[in-house]
């Protein structure tokens, strides 16, 4: 909405502001990401909820053990990886949607942007550690 | 972020209330937004009581009559009085559509009139559409083709290709879903709405354009097209029964599908 060639206010044509600064020739690269890692997240997080649960009450020995063999440590990275993508993308658009001011919208992605990287980095760090 | 409640001059007060005559059996409450931004007093809500037995079935009839009977400094827009011309497109009990279509015994109580959501309000009923129009000019709503036709004949095209213009030529720009739009609501200024990436997939989908790649271009914006979220009010409000919504995920398709 921060748009200078959007607002209303200038004595531009409304042919000129509609046209603003172009077509930003993207988004379809961010829409389908989302739309995959969506898709991909369906069997993950259904695999996780159920380990998950049928690993309640199991030691604590017996829960690192899990987490360490490779089939689960790599299906667990892959899960990290595509939430966290997908978590970034989403709210992404709902900034995009919602934030009128233009640092508002770039901070807040910005932000959004480092906290997922870096609880992705710290989830996966977390494994790692266990299963290598 | 977004504004969602009124500023104060735009809060709506109680107007004026017309009784109906003495003696009228069939009566219909209509509560029509008034707002004349000459007068410098804020929109208002103005209640007419309508004698159905001396009024036509839709709710244009009903306008008609109260403009000319009742209240002629009453203002919309109307012209053909039968969902061809798109003029008369306005919210009628909640939800976007055409008064000379919307027939009035399909309101339960009250029939609450307003113009389409968030436009500046040029008077009464009429909401200004420059941006609207503005945004259709923009996608080029023309054929474009750098292959001359053919000499003294009409370009050609199968049944087949015919056919996927059908749900889309109907179209007649009464802007009933982009003022439905949620995101419109928000980023109408950047976003096209449903109405207008309808009109620019009309163009795309037909088979004598040979401008689709650059149109697809114009389209390829985070802001442009990609804020349409399938909220489906376009589909769900539109008086011709058309379906912006599946449009803008055909073009989606198109986008992924030349990238792959």
């Amino acid at each position: 909405m921060a748009n200078e060639y959007a607002k209303n206010t200038v004595l531009r044509s409304p042919l000129g502001r509609v046209r603003g600064l172009g077509s930003a020739k993207g988004g379809t690269h961010h829409w389908w990401m989302q739309r995959v890692t969506s898709a991909a997240l369906l069997p993950l997080t259904l695999w996780f909820a159920l380990s998950a649960a049928s690993l309640a009450g199991a030691p604590y020995e017996e829960a690192r053990a899990w987490i360490a063999h490779p089939v689960n440590a790599v299906l667990l990275l892959a899960s990290i990886a595509l939430a966290f993508h997908h978590t970034a993308a989403g709210m992404q658009v709902i900034m995009e949607d919602y934030a009128n001011q233009e640092w508002v919208k770039v901070g807040s992605i910005l932000a959004i942007k480092a906290i997922c990287w870096l609880l992705a980095i710290a989830s996966a760090l977390a494994v790692l550690r266990i299963a290598v | 972020m977004a504004t969602f409640t009124l500023p104060k001059n735009s809060t709506i007060q109680q107007g004026k209330s017309y009784k109906a005559e003495p003696g009228a059996k069939n009566v219909k409450s209509f509560r029509i937004y008034r707002f004349d931004p000459d007068s410098g007093e804020n929109p208002r809500t103005d209640t007419f009581e309508i004698d159905l037995d001396k009024c036509g079935p839709m709710v244009l009839d009903a306008i008609i009559k109260i403009k000319n009977e009742v209240d002629s400094t009453l203002t919309f827009r109307r012209s053909c009085r039968e969902g061809i011309c798109g003029s008369c497109s306005m919210n009628i009990d909640g939800l976007n559509t055409l008064a000379c279509l919307k027939p009035i015994e399909d309101v339960k109580g009250d029939v609450k009139i307003s113009p389409l959501p968030h436009l500046p309000v040029v008077k009464d009923l009429v909401p200004d559409l420059s941006q609207l129009y503005a945004q259709l000019r923009s996608i080029e709503p023309w054929l474009k083709s750098d292959t001359p036709p053919p000499p003294d004949a009409e370009r050609r095209q199968s049944k087949e290709e015919r056919a996927k213009l059908d749900g889309m030529w109907e179209c007649i720009l009464c802007f009933c879903c982009s003022t439905a739009c949620p995101s419109y609501w928000w980023n109408g200024d950047r976003y096209l709405g449903p109405a207008v990436l309808l009109q620019a997939y009309r163009w795309i989908a037909d088979s004598r354009d040979e401008a689709t790649g650059a149109r697809l271009d114009d389209l390829q914006d985070p802001f442009r097209l990609y804020r349409c979220h399938t909220i489906m009010n376009c589909a769900r409000t539109c008086p011709k029964g058309l379906n912006p919504a599946a449009a803008i995920g055909k073009i989606k398709q198109m986008l992924v599908e030349r990238e792959t």
